[in-house]
Protein backbone atom coordinates (compact mmCIF):
# COMPACT_ATOMS: atom_id res chain seq x y z
CA UNK A 1 0.00 0.00 0.00
CA UNK A 2 1.30 3.33 -0.76
CA UNK A 3 -0.86 5.59 1.24
CA UNK A 4 -0.68 5.93 4.97
CA UNK A 5 -4.44 6.32 5.52
CA UNK A 6 -7.62 6.17 3.96
CA UNK A 7 -7.97 9.95 3.12
CA UNK A 8 -4.32 10.10 2.13
CA UNK A 9 -5.82 7.35 -0.75
CA UNK A 10 -8.87 9.85 -1.64
CA UNK A 11 -6.69 12.80 -1.79
CA UNK A 12 -3.61 11.41 -3.95
CA UNK A 13 -1.39 13.73 -3.00
CA UNK A 14 -3.55 16.92 -3.71
CA UNK A 15 -4.58 15.73 -7.32
CA UNK A 16 -7.91 14.01 -6.34
CA UNK A 17 -9.99 16.03 -8.42
CA UNK A 18 -8.48 15.27 -11.53
CA UNK A 19 -7.20 11.36 -10.66
CA UNK A 20 -10.99 10.85 -9.11
CA UNK A 21 -12.73 12.56 -11.86
CA UNK A 22 -11.52 10.50 -14.90
CA UNK A 23 -11.45 7.53 -12.95
CA UNK A 24 -15.42 8.06 -12.64
CA UNK A 25 -16.07 9.43 -15.54
CA UNK A 26 -14.07 6.62 -17.59
CA UNK A 27 -15.58 3.57 -15.76
CA UNK A 28 -19.13 5.26 -16.06
CA UNK A 29 -19.30 6.08 -19.36
CA UNK A 30 -18.16 2.14 -19.77
CA UNK A 31 -21.05 1.25 -17.79
CA UNK A 32 -23.03 3.12 -19.70
CA UNK A 33 -22.86 1.76 -22.82
CA UNK A 34 -22.05 -1.83 -21.56
CA UNK A 35 -25.86 -1.26 -19.84
CA UNK A 36 -27.14 0.29 -23.20
CA UNK A 37 -25.97 -2.47 -25.21
CA UNK A 38 -27.72 -5.01 -22.94
CA UNK A 39 -30.71 -3.23 -22.78
CA UNK A 40 -30.64 -3.27 -26.66
CA UNK A 41 -30.31 -6.97 -26.68
CA UNK A 42 -33.22 -7.79 -24.38
CA UNK A 43 -35.45 -5.27 -26.50
CA UNK A 44 -34.69 -6.69 -29.89
CA UNK A 45 -35.20 -10.48 -28.33
CA UNK A 46 -38.60 -9.20 -27.39
CA UNK A 47 -39.33 -7.42 -30.50
CA UNK A 48 -38.85 -10.69 -32.21
CA UNK A 49 -40.97 -12.69 -29.50
CA UNK A 50 -43.74 -9.73 -30.12
CA UNK A 51 -43.55 -10.25 -33.88
CA UNK A 52 -43.48 -14.28 -33.50
CA UNK A 53 -46.88 -14.06 -31.23
CA UNK A 54 -48.44 -11.09 -33.30
CA UNK A 55 -48.27 -13.34 -36.70
CA UNK A 56 -49.39 -16.82 -34.76
CA UNK A 57 -52.28 -14.35 -33.63
CA UNK A 58 -53.29 -13.47 -37.16
CA UNK A 59 -52.71 -17.13 -38.22
CA UNK A 60 -55.20 -18.45 -35.61
CA UNK A 61 -57.63 -16.11 -36.42
CA UNK A 62 -57.73 -16.74 -40.29
CA UNK A 63 -57.76 -20.61 -39.07
CA UNK A 64 -60.80 -19.82 -37.23
CA UNK A 65 -62.72 -17.42 -39.99
CA UNK A 66 -61.50 -17.82 -43.19
CA UNK A 67 -63.84 -15.92 -45.05
CA UNK A 68 -64.24 -13.10 -42.66
CA UNK A 69 -60.48 -12.49 -41.99
CA UNK A 70 -59.91 -12.79 -45.89
CA UNK A 71 -62.39 -9.92 -46.48
CA UNK A 72 -60.42 -8.29 -44.08
CA UNK A 73 -57.35 -8.23 -45.36
CA UNK A 74 -58.22 -7.28 -49.04
CA UNK A 75 -60.15 -4.39 -47.78
CA UNK B 1 -10.77 5.17 -76.68
CA UNK B 2 -8.94 8.37 -75.45
CA UNK B 3 -11.58 10.53 -77.72
CA UNK B 4 -14.59 8.49 -75.69
CA UNK B 5 -12.66 10.41 -72.28
CA UNK B 6 -11.96 13.50 -73.78
CA UNK B 7 -16.12 13.21 -74.85
CA UNK B 8 -16.85 12.65 -70.75
CA UNK B 9 -14.70 15.66 -69.66
CA UNK B 10 -16.27 18.02 -73.20
CA UNK B 11 -19.55 16.97 -71.90
CA UNK B 12 -18.88 17.99 -68.28
CA UNK B 13 -17.42 20.93 -68.79
CA UNK B 14 -20.18 22.26 -71.06
CA UNK B 15 -22.55 21.16 -68.37
CA UNK B 16 -20.89 23.12 -65.65
CA UNK B 17 -20.44 26.21 -67.57
CA UNK B 18 -24.45 26.28 -68.58
CA UNK B 19 -24.82 26.67 -65.40
CA UNK B 20 -23.10 29.39 -64.41
CA UNK B 21 -24.33 30.15 -61.03
CA UNK B 22 -23.64 26.78 -59.66
CA UNK B 23 -20.28 27.59 -60.92
CA UNK B 24 -20.05 31.17 -59.26
CA UNK B 25 -21.63 30.57 -55.98
CA UNK B 26 -18.78 28.45 -54.24
CA UNK B 27 -16.25 31.44 -55.43
CA UNK B 28 -18.52 34.05 -54.08
CA UNK B 29 -18.49 31.98 -50.41
CA UNK B 30 -14.61 31.65 -50.84
CA UNK B 31 -14.41 35.14 -51.28
CA UNK B 32 -16.46 36.21 -48.65
CA UNK B 33 -15.40 34.04 -46.27
CA UNK B 34 -11.89 35.22 -46.58
CA UNK B 35 -13.67 38.91 -45.94
CA UNK B 36 -14.63 37.66 -42.82
CA UNK B 37 -11.43 37.30 -41.10
CA UNK B 38 -9.96 40.42 -41.32
CA UNK B 39 -13.47 41.97 -39.76
CA UNK B 40 -13.14 39.36 -36.90
CA UNK B 41 -9.47 39.40 -36.39
CA UNK B 42 -8.52 42.58 -37.04
CA UNK B 43 -7.02 44.41 -39.76
CA UNK B 44 -3.74 44.95 -38.67
CA UNK B 45 -1.05 44.13 -41.72
CA UNK B 46 0.82 41.54 -39.78
CA UNK B 47 -1.40 39.93 -38.35
CA UNK B 48 -3.32 39.21 -41.70
CA UNK B 49 0.11 38.17 -42.84
CA UNK B 50 0.04 35.70 -40.44
CA UNK B 51 -3.01 34.13 -40.67
CA UNK B 52 -3.27 34.54 -44.70
CA UNK B 53 -2.02 31.03 -45.63
CA UNK B 54 -4.47 29.40 -42.93
CA UNK B 55 -7.30 31.45 -43.93
CA UNK B 56 -7.18 31.07 -47.35
CA UNK B 57 -6.36 27.11 -47.25
CA UNK B 58 -10.00 27.01 -44.86
CA UNK B 59 -11.81 29.09 -47.19
CA UNK B 60 -10.71 26.79 -49.91
CA UNK B 61 -11.46 23.79 -48.61
CA UNK B 62 -15.03 24.91 -47.45
CA UNK B 63 -16.07 27.01 -50.43
CA UNK B 64 -14.84 23.14 -52.37
CA UNK B 65 -17.34 21.33 -50.16
CA UNK B 66 -20.11 23.22 -51.43
CA UNK B 67 -19.89 22.17 -55.10
CA UNK B 68 -18.61 18.82 -54.31
CA UNK B 69 -22.19 17.02 -54.20
CA UNK B 70 -22.38 18.03 -58.20
CA UNK B 71 -19.25 16.11 -58.98
CA UNK B 72 -21.91 12.43 -59.27
CA UNK B 73 -25.14 14.01 -58.44
CA UNK B 74 -26.50 14.83 -61.19
CA UNK B 75 -25.31 12.18 -63.29
CA UNK B 76 -26.46 9.80 -60.57
CA UNK B 77 -29.87 11.03 -60.74
CA UNK B 78 -30.57 11.18 -64.54
CA UNK B 79 -28.88 7.72 -65.09
CA UNK B 80 -26.12 9.14 -67.58
CA UNK B 81 -23.77 7.58 -64.81
CA UNK B 82 -25.20 4.16 -65.58
CA UNK B 83 -25.12 4.67 -69.59
CA UNK B 84 -21.81 5.53 -69.11
CA UNK B 85 -20.83 2.24 -67.15
CA UNK B 86 -22.88 0.51 -69.94
CA UNK B 87 -20.60 2.12 -72.65
CA UNK B 88 -17.82 -0.65 -71.68
CA UNK B 89 -15.29 2.03 -70.17
CA UNK B 90 -14.03 0.96 -66.92
CA UNK B 91 -15.75 2.80 -64.57
CA UNK B 92 -12.91 3.69 -62.53
CA UNK B 93 -11.38 5.49 -65.21
CA UNK B 94 -14.53 7.39 -66.54
CA UNK B 95 -14.41 8.11 -62.15
CA UNK B 96 -11.02 9.61 -62.99
CA UNK B 97 -12.15 11.53 -65.69
CA UNK B 98 -15.07 13.28 -63.62
CA UNK B 99 -12.49 13.94 -61.15
CA UNK B 100 -9.97 16.04 -63.45
CA UNK B 101 -13.41 17.82 -64.63
CA UNK B 102 -13.95 18.47 -61.27
CA UNK B 103 -10.73 20.19 -60.40
CA UNK B 104 -10.95 22.00 -63.68
CA UNK B 105 -14.08 23.37 -63.07
CA UNK B 106 -13.53 24.43 -58.89
CA UNK B 107 -10.08 24.74 -58.42
CA UNK B 108 -9.22 26.49 -61.70
CA UNK B 109 -11.45 29.67 -61.05
CA UNK B 110 -9.73 29.82 -57.31
CA UNK B 111 -6.08 29.73 -58.86
CA UNK B 112 -7.10 32.38 -60.79
CA UNK B 113 -9.13 34.57 -57.96
CA UNK B 114 -5.90 33.53 -56.07
CA UNK B 115 -3.53 36.63 -56.84
CA UNK B 116 -6.77 38.58 -55.33
CA UNK B 117 -6.77 36.58 -51.75
CA UNK B 118 -3.11 37.39 -51.91
CA UNK B 119 -3.58 41.25 -51.86
CA UNK B 120 -6.64 41.08 -49.27
CA UNK B 121 -4.34 39.02 -46.82
CA UNK B 122 -1.30 41.06 -47.56
CA UNK B 123 0.97 38.06 -48.63
CA UNK B 124 4.34 38.75 -49.81
CA UNK B 125 5.60 37.60 -53.37
CA UNK B 126 7.48 34.75 -52.06
CA UNK B 127 4.65 33.75 -50.15
CA UNK B 128 2.14 34.32 -52.82
CA UNK B 129 4.57 32.01 -55.39
CA UNK B 130 4.50 29.11 -52.55
CA UNK B 131 0.51 29.48 -51.88
CA UNK B 132 0.20 29.14 -55.79
CA UNK B 133 2.33 25.87 -55.85
CA UNK B 134 0.61 24.19 -52.48
CA UNK B 135 -2.28 25.09 -54.21
CA UNK B 136 -1.56 23.34 -57.52
CA UNK B 137 -0.55 20.19 -55.89
CA UNK B 138 -2.86 20.11 -53.05
CA UNK B 139 -6.68 20.72 -54.50
CA UNK B 140 -6.15 17.75 -56.47
CA UNK B 141 -6.37 15.93 -53.36
CA UNK B 142 -9.72 17.60 -52.59
CA UNK B 143 -11.44 16.33 -56.09
CA UNK B 144 -9.28 12.96 -55.64
CA UNK B 145 -10.76 12.42 -51.88
CA UNK B 146 -13.83 13.80 -52.22
CA UNK B 147 -14.45 12.08 -54.89
CA UNK B 148 -14.96 8.91 -52.75
CA UNK B 149 -17.35 10.25 -50.26
CA UNK B 150 -19.73 11.90 -52.96
CA UNK B 151 -19.65 8.56 -55.08
CA UNK B 152 -21.06 6.99 -51.43
CA UNK B 153 -23.13 9.74 -50.09
CA UNK B 154 -24.23 10.12 -53.58
CA UNK B 155 -27.68 7.79 -53.33
CA UNK B 156 -28.64 10.09 -49.98
CA UNK B 157 -31.34 12.06 -49.90
CA UNK B 158 -29.19 15.11 -47.48
CA UNK B 159 -25.92 13.90 -48.13
CA UNK B 160 -24.25 17.78 -48.10
CA UNK B 161 -23.55 18.19 -44.30
CA UNK B 162 -22.93 14.31 -44.00
CA UNK B 163 -20.23 14.84 -47.08
CA UNK B 164 -18.26 17.67 -45.11
CA UNK B 165 -18.53 15.83 -41.53
CA UNK B 166 -16.78 12.17 -43.31
CA UNK B 167 -14.20 14.89 -45.33
CA UNK B 168 -13.12 17.80 -43.12
CA UNK B 169 -11.11 15.44 -40.68
CA UNK B 170 -9.33 14.02 -44.25
CA UNK B 171 -8.17 17.24 -45.17
CA UNK B 172 -6.13 18.21 -42.10
CA UNK B 173 -2.98 17.02 -43.15
CA UNK B 174 -3.25 18.70 -46.31
CA UNK B 175 -3.95 22.17 -44.55
CA UNK B 176 -1.03 21.81 -42.09
CA UNK B 177 1.53 20.97 -44.84
CA UNK B 178 0.10 23.58 -47.07
CA UNK B 179 0.15 26.48 -44.62
CA UNK B 180 3.35 25.50 -43.37
CA UNK B 181 5.11 25.46 -46.77
CA UNK B 182 3.74 28.97 -47.24
CA UNK B 183 5.17 30.10 -43.43
CA UNK B 184 8.43 28.70 -44.26
CA UNK B 185 8.08 30.82 -47.58
CA UNK B 186 7.21 33.60 -45.14
CA UNK B 187 10.71 33.34 -43.61
CA UNK B 188 12.80 32.92 -47.10
CA UNK B 189 13.06 29.16 -45.36
CA UNK B 190 12.99 26.32 -47.87
CA UNK B 191 9.78 24.69 -48.19
CA UNK B 192 10.66 21.46 -50.57
CA UNK B 193 10.15 19.07 -47.85
CA UNK B 194 6.29 19.96 -47.49
CA UNK B 195 5.86 20.36 -51.15
CA UNK B 196 7.10 16.66 -51.39
CA UNK B 197 4.64 15.45 -48.92
CA UNK B 198 2.18 17.29 -50.44
CA UNK B 199 3.08 15.74 -53.71
CA UNK B 200 3.18 12.37 -52.46
CA UNK B 201 -0.09 12.97 -50.95
CA UNK B 202 -1.17 13.60 -53.96
CA UNK B 203 -0.08 11.02 -55.79
CA UNK B 204 -0.90 8.36 -53.42
CA UNK B 205 -4.31 9.82 -53.63
CA UNK B 206 -4.07 9.56 -57.48
CA UNK B 207 -3.68 5.95 -57.69
CA UNK B 208 -6.07 4.73 -54.99
CA UNK B 209 -9.13 7.57 -54.87
CA UNK B 210 -10.21 6.02 -58.64
CA UNK B 211 -10.75 2.63 -57.30
CA UNK B 212 -12.43 3.66 -54.23
CA UNK B 213 -14.57 5.97 -56.04
CA UNK B 214 -15.69 3.07 -58.57
CA UNK B 215 -16.29 0.84 -55.87
CA UNK B 216 -18.27 3.16 -53.91
CA UNK B 217 -20.55 4.21 -56.77
CA UNK B 218 -21.38 0.66 -57.02
CA UNK B 219 -22.47 0.78 -53.86
CA UNK B 220 -24.58 3.70 -53.99
CA UNK B 221 -26.70 1.88 -57.26
CA UNK B 222 -26.56 -1.30 -55.23
CA UNK C 1 -6.02 -23.00 -44.83
CA UNK C 2 -8.13 -19.75 -43.76
CA UNK C 3 -11.22 -22.52 -44.36
CA UNK C 4 -12.02 -22.73 -40.52
CA UNK C 5 -13.57 -19.01 -40.65
CA UNK C 6 -15.87 -19.40 -43.36
CA UNK C 7 -18.44 -21.01 -41.38
CA UNK C 8 -18.65 -17.83 -39.21
CA UNK C 9 -19.52 -15.65 -42.35
CA UNK C 10 -22.76 -16.77 -41.52
CA UNK C 11 -24.83 -15.13 -39.20
CA UNK C 12 -26.02 -18.18 -36.91
CA UNK C 13 -22.35 -19.39 -36.24
CA UNK C 14 -21.51 -15.86 -35.73
CA UNK C 15 -23.79 -15.82 -33.30
CA UNK C 16 -23.49 -19.23 -31.49
CA UNK C 17 -19.34 -18.00 -31.34
CA UNK C 18 -20.87 -14.50 -29.74
CA UNK C 19 -22.86 -16.52 -26.94
CA UNK C 20 -19.89 -19.24 -26.35
CA UNK C 21 -17.16 -15.91 -26.48
CA UNK C 22 -19.30 -13.33 -24.39
CA UNK C 23 -19.30 -14.81 -20.54
CA UNK C 24 -15.56 -15.05 -21.05
CA UNK C 25 -14.76 -12.06 -22.16
CA UNK C 26 -17.30 -10.18 -19.53
CA UNK C 27 -15.34 -12.16 -16.36
CA UNK C 28 -12.04 -11.39 -17.87
CA UNK C 29 -12.89 -7.69 -18.35
CA UNK C 30 -13.79 -7.37 -14.90
CA UNK C 31 -11.39 -9.15 -13.27
CA UNK C 32 -8.54 -7.32 -15.20
CA UNK C 33 -10.06 -3.69 -14.54
CA UNK C 34 -10.37 -4.51 -10.57
CA UNK C 35 -7.04 -5.92 -10.39
CA UNK C 36 -5.51 -3.39 -12.61
CA UNK C 37 -6.90 -0.44 -11.35
CA UNK C 38 -6.48 -1.24 -7.87
CA UNK C 39 -2.81 -1.96 -7.93
CA UNK C 40 -2.91 1.22 -10.29
CA UNK C 41 -4.24 3.22 -7.57
CA UNK C 42 -3.71 2.27 -4.11
CA UNK C 43 -0.12 0.02 -4.81
CA UNK C 44 2.18 1.00 -7.66
CA UNK C 45 4.42 3.99 -6.06
CA UNK C 46 4.20 7.43 -7.31
CA UNK C 47 5.84 9.13 -9.82
CA UNK C 48 9.37 10.93 -8.63
CA UNK C 49 7.86 14.14 -10.73
CA UNK C 50 4.57 14.02 -11.39
CA UNK C 51 3.62 12.77 -7.70
CA UNK C 52 -0.05 10.42 -7.87
CA UNK C 53 -1.21 12.56 -10.38
CA UNK C 54 0.52 9.74 -12.87
CA UNK C 55 -1.89 7.17 -12.20
CA UNK C 56 -4.07 8.58 -14.46
CA UNK C 57 -2.00 6.56 -16.84
CA UNK C 58 -3.64 3.50 -15.95
CA UNK C 59 -6.78 4.44 -17.94
CA UNK C 60 -5.54 6.84 -20.72
CA UNK C 61 -2.46 5.13 -21.98
CA UNK C 62 -4.59 1.76 -22.63
CA UNK C 63 -7.87 3.87 -23.84
CA UNK C 64 -5.43 5.62 -26.06
CA UNK C 65 -3.83 2.75 -27.25
CA UNK C 66 -6.79 0.64 -27.73
CA UNK C 67 -9.04 3.31 -29.42
CA UNK C 68 -6.56 3.29 -32.57
CA UNK C 69 -6.08 -0.54 -32.75
CA UNK C 70 -10.29 -0.79 -32.76
CA UNK C 71 -9.93 1.80 -35.27
CA UNK C 72 -7.59 -0.77 -37.38
CA UNK C 73 -10.12 -3.97 -36.34
CA UNK C 74 -12.65 -2.02 -38.19
CA UNK C 75 -10.72 -1.13 -41.30
CA UNK C 76 -9.75 -4.84 -41.43
CA UNK C 77 -13.22 -6.30 -41.24
CA UNK C 78 -13.99 -4.13 -43.61
CA UNK C 79 -11.39 -4.95 -45.95
CA UNK C 80 -12.94 -8.74 -44.82
CA UNK C 81 -16.16 -7.69 -45.40
CA UNK C 82 -15.30 -5.79 -49.19
CA UNK C 83 -13.30 -8.93 -50.20
CA UNK C 84 -15.10 -11.61 -49.32
CA UNK C 85 -18.53 -10.30 -49.24
CA UNK C 86 -19.16 -11.26 -45.68
CA UNK C 87 -22.27 -10.00 -43.94
CA UNK C 88 -20.75 -10.40 -40.37
CA UNK C 89 -17.88 -8.77 -41.44
CA UNK C 90 -19.96 -5.10 -42.09
CA UNK C 91 -22.08 -6.43 -39.15
CA UNK C 92 -18.93 -6.43 -36.90
CA UNK C 93 -16.96 -3.17 -38.42
CA UNK C 94 -20.41 -1.32 -37.20
CA UNK C 95 -20.25 -2.81 -33.81
CA UNK C 96 -16.78 -1.74 -33.29
CA UNK C 97 -17.04 2.10 -33.98
CA UNK C 98 -19.07 2.76 -30.58
CA UNK C 99 -16.84 1.23 -28.19
CA UNK C 100 -13.94 2.84 -30.20
CA UNK C 101 -15.73 6.19 -30.27
CA UNK C 102 -15.75 6.00 -26.45
CA UNK C 103 -11.95 4.63 -25.88
CA UNK C 104 -11.13 7.57 -27.86
CA UNK C 105 -13.62 10.27 -25.81
CA UNK C 106 -11.56 8.25 -22.33
CA UNK C 107 -8.49 8.69 -23.73
CA UNK C 108 -9.32 12.78 -24.93
CA UNK C 109 -11.50 13.13 -21.43
CA UNK C 110 -8.22 11.72 -19.39
CA UNK C 111 -5.81 13.40 -21.23
CA UNK C 112 -7.49 16.71 -20.49
CA UNK C 113 -7.60 16.40 -16.82
CA UNK C 114 -4.46 15.31 -16.88
CA UNK C 115 -3.14 17.88 -18.88
CA UNK C 116 -4.67 20.73 -16.22
CA UNK C 117 -2.20 19.94 -13.46
CA UNK C 118 0.75 19.20 -15.40
CA UNK C 119 0.20 21.77 -17.72
CA UNK C 120 -1.62 24.00 -16.60
CA UNK C 121 -4.70 23.90 -19.15
CA UNK C 122 -7.50 21.34 -19.81
CA UNK C 123 -6.64 21.16 -23.14
CA UNK C 124 -3.45 21.95 -25.13
CA UNK C 125 -3.13 21.08 -28.51
CA UNK C 126 -0.61 18.51 -27.64
CA UNK C 127 0.18 16.39 -30.71
CA UNK C 128 -1.13 13.23 -29.30
CA UNK C 129 -4.19 15.01 -28.00
CA UNK C 130 -4.86 16.43 -31.12
CA UNK C 131 -4.33 13.52 -33.92
CA UNK C 132 -6.85 11.49 -30.99
CA UNK C 133 -9.70 14.26 -31.40
CA UNK C 134 -9.50 13.93 -34.95
CA UNK C 135 -9.60 9.73 -34.84
CA UNK C 136 -13.10 11.31 -32.53
CA UNK C 137 -13.52 12.52 -35.74
CA UNK C 138 -13.14 9.76 -38.00
CA UNK C 139 -15.06 7.18 -35.94
CA UNK C 140 -18.19 10.17 -35.84
CA UNK C 141 -17.86 10.00 -39.73
CA UNK C 142 -18.18 6.58 -40.06
CA UNK C 143 -21.04 6.01 -37.47
CA UNK C 144 -22.98 8.81 -39.54
CA UNK C 145 -22.52 7.65 -42.83
CA UNK C 146 -23.77 4.20 -41.38
CA UNK C 147 -26.93 5.68 -39.85
CA UNK C 148 -27.70 8.00 -43.37
CA UNK C 149 -28.51 4.58 -45.23
CA UNK C 150 -31.79 3.19 -44.49
CA UNK C 151 -30.62 -0.42 -46.61
CA UNK C 152 -28.06 -1.60 -44.10
CA UNK C 153 -26.05 -3.69 -46.34
CA UNK C 154 -25.40 -0.51 -48.38
CA UNK C 155 -24.95 0.96 -45.50
CA UNK C 156 -22.17 -1.67 -43.86
CA UNK C 157 -20.53 -1.28 -47.17
CA UNK C 158 -20.26 2.42 -47.91
CA UNK C 159 -19.21 2.74 -44.04
CA UNK C 160 -16.49 0.11 -44.42
CA UNK C 161 -15.15 2.16 -47.70
CA UNK C 162 -15.21 5.23 -45.49
CA UNK C 163 -12.98 3.75 -42.49
CA UNK C 164 -10.36 2.52 -45.21
CA UNK C 165 -10.01 5.94 -46.23
CA UNK C 166 -9.61 6.94 -42.41
CA UNK C 167 -6.95 3.92 -41.96
CA UNK C 168 -4.45 4.77 -44.55
CA UNK C 169 -5.33 8.25 -43.19
CA UNK C 170 -4.34 7.80 -39.56
CA UNK C 171 -0.60 7.45 -39.95
CA UNK C 172 -0.26 10.75 -42.11
CA UNK C 173 -2.80 12.62 -39.66
CA UNK C 174 -0.29 11.39 -36.86
CA UNK C 175 2.84 12.49 -38.54
CA UNK C 176 1.33 16.14 -39.68
CA UNK C 177 0.00 16.84 -36.48
CA UNK C 178 3.13 15.42 -34.92
CA UNK C 179 5.16 18.46 -37.31
CA UNK C 180 2.98 20.56 -36.78
CA UNK C 181 3.57 20.56 -32.87
CA UNK C 182 6.99 20.79 -33.18
CA UNK C 183 7.00 24.02 -35.48
CA UNK C 184 4.32 25.59 -32.82
CA UNK C 185 5.23 24.84 -30.07
CA UNK C 186 8.50 23.55 -28.92
CA UNK C 187 8.85 20.60 -26.75
CA UNK C 188 7.11 21.70 -23.75
CA UNK C 189 6.24 18.25 -23.24
CA UNK C 190 9.46 16.76 -22.84
CA UNK C 191 7.99 16.14 -19.06
CA UNK C 192 6.93 12.99 -20.02
CA UNK C 193 9.85 11.45 -21.78
CA UNK C 194 10.88 9.25 -18.91
CA UNK C 195 13.54 6.72 -19.70
CA UNK C 196 11.72 3.84 -18.91
CA UNK C 197 8.76 2.93 -16.34
CA UNK C 198 10.01 0.90 -13.21
CA UNK C 199 8.26 -2.85 -13.58
CA UNK C 200 6.02 -2.27 -10.63
CA UNK C 201 4.64 0.64 -12.47
CA UNK C 202 4.38 -1.18 -15.86
CA UNK C 203 2.44 -4.38 -13.99
CA UNK C 204 -0.62 -2.74 -13.49
CA UNK C 205 -0.68 -0.50 -16.56
CA UNK C 206 -0.29 -4.03 -18.61
CA UNK C 207 -3.53 -5.64 -16.77
CA UNK C 208 -5.61 -2.69 -17.60
CA UNK C 209 -4.71 -2.62 -21.06
CA UNK C 210 -5.37 -6.31 -21.10
CA UNK C 211 -8.63 -5.58 -19.34
CA UNK C 212 -9.71 -2.65 -21.48
CA UNK C 213 -9.19 -4.55 -24.82
CA UNK C 214 -11.29 -7.53 -23.22
CA UNK C 215 -13.86 -4.81 -22.50
CA UNK C 216 -14.03 -4.04 -26.03
CA UNK C 217 -14.43 -7.81 -27.01
CA UNK C 218 -16.82 -8.35 -24.56
CA UNK C 219 -19.02 -4.94 -25.92
CA UNK C 220 -18.64 -5.41 -29.42
CA UNK C 221 -19.66 -9.24 -29.47
CA UNK C 222 -22.79 -8.45 -27.70
CA UNK C 223 -23.66 -5.66 -30.15
CA UNK C 224 -22.45 -7.61 -32.70
CA UNK C 225 -25.34 -10.22 -31.47
CA UNK C 226 -27.98 -7.21 -31.92
CA UNK C 227 -27.14 -6.29 -34.98
CA UNK C 228 -27.50 -9.79 -36.16
CA UNK C 229 -30.69 -10.08 -34.52
CA UNK C 230 -31.71 -6.87 -35.89
CA UNK C 231 -31.24 -7.43 -39.57
CA UNK C 232 -32.64 -11.01 -39.44
CA UNK C 233 -35.56 -10.10 -37.42
CA UNK C 234 -37.56 -12.91 -39.23
CA UNK C 235 -35.42 -15.63 -40.07
CA UNK C 236 -36.59 -19.24 -37.97
CA UNK C 237 -33.18 -19.56 -36.31
CA UNK C 238 -33.86 -15.85 -34.49
CA UNK C 239 -37.43 -16.62 -33.60
CA UNK C 240 -36.30 -19.93 -31.33
CA UNK C 241 -33.84 -18.21 -30.32
CA UNK C 242 -35.73 -15.23 -28.78
CA UNK C 243 -38.03 -17.64 -27.60
CA UNK C 244 -35.75 -19.76 -25.91
CA UNK C 245 -34.44 -17.25 -23.86
CA UNK C 246 -37.46 -14.39 -23.17
CA UNK C 247 -40.42 -17.35 -22.98
CA UNK C 248 -39.95 -17.67 -19.50
CA UNK C 249 -39.48 -14.13 -19.00
CA UNK C 250 -42.56 -12.93 -20.95
CA UNK C 251 -45.45 -15.63 -19.34
CA UNK C 252 -44.07 -14.17 -15.70
CA UNK C 253 -45.07 -10.82 -16.78
CA UNK C 254 -48.29 -12.19 -18.63
CA UNK C 255 -49.48 -13.62 -15.28
CA UNK C 256 -48.71 -10.38 -13.07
Amino acid sequence: MQFESLNAFLNMGGYALYVWLSFGVTFLSMGVLALQTKVESKVLLQKVLKEQQRRQRIKLARQKKPAYSNMKSDS
Amino acid sequence: MSELYNGIIKRDLKLAFRQKSELMQPLMFLLIVVTLFPLGIGPGPDTLQRIGPGVIWIAAILSSLLGMERLFRDDFADGSLEQMQLSGLPLYQIALCKIVTHWLISFMPLLMLSPLLALFLNLTLSMYLALIVTLLLGTPIISLIGAIAVGLTTGLQRGSLLLALLLIPVFIPLLIFATSAVESAAMQLPYGPQIAIIAAIMLLALALSPFAVSYALKVSQN
Amino acid sequence: MWKWLHPYAKTEKAYQLCSSLSPWFWTGAIICLLIGTVWGLAFAPSDYQQGDSFRIIYIHVPAAILSMSTYVAMAVAALVGIVWQWRTAFMSMIALAPVGALMTFIALFTGAAWGKPMWGAWWVWDARLTSELILLFLYFGVMALYSAFDDKQQAGKAAGVMALVGVVNIPIIHYSVEWWNTLHQGATISKFDKPSIAPEMLWPLLINLLGFALFIGAVTVVRLQNEIVRRELHRPWVQQLACSKLDANLEHNDAV
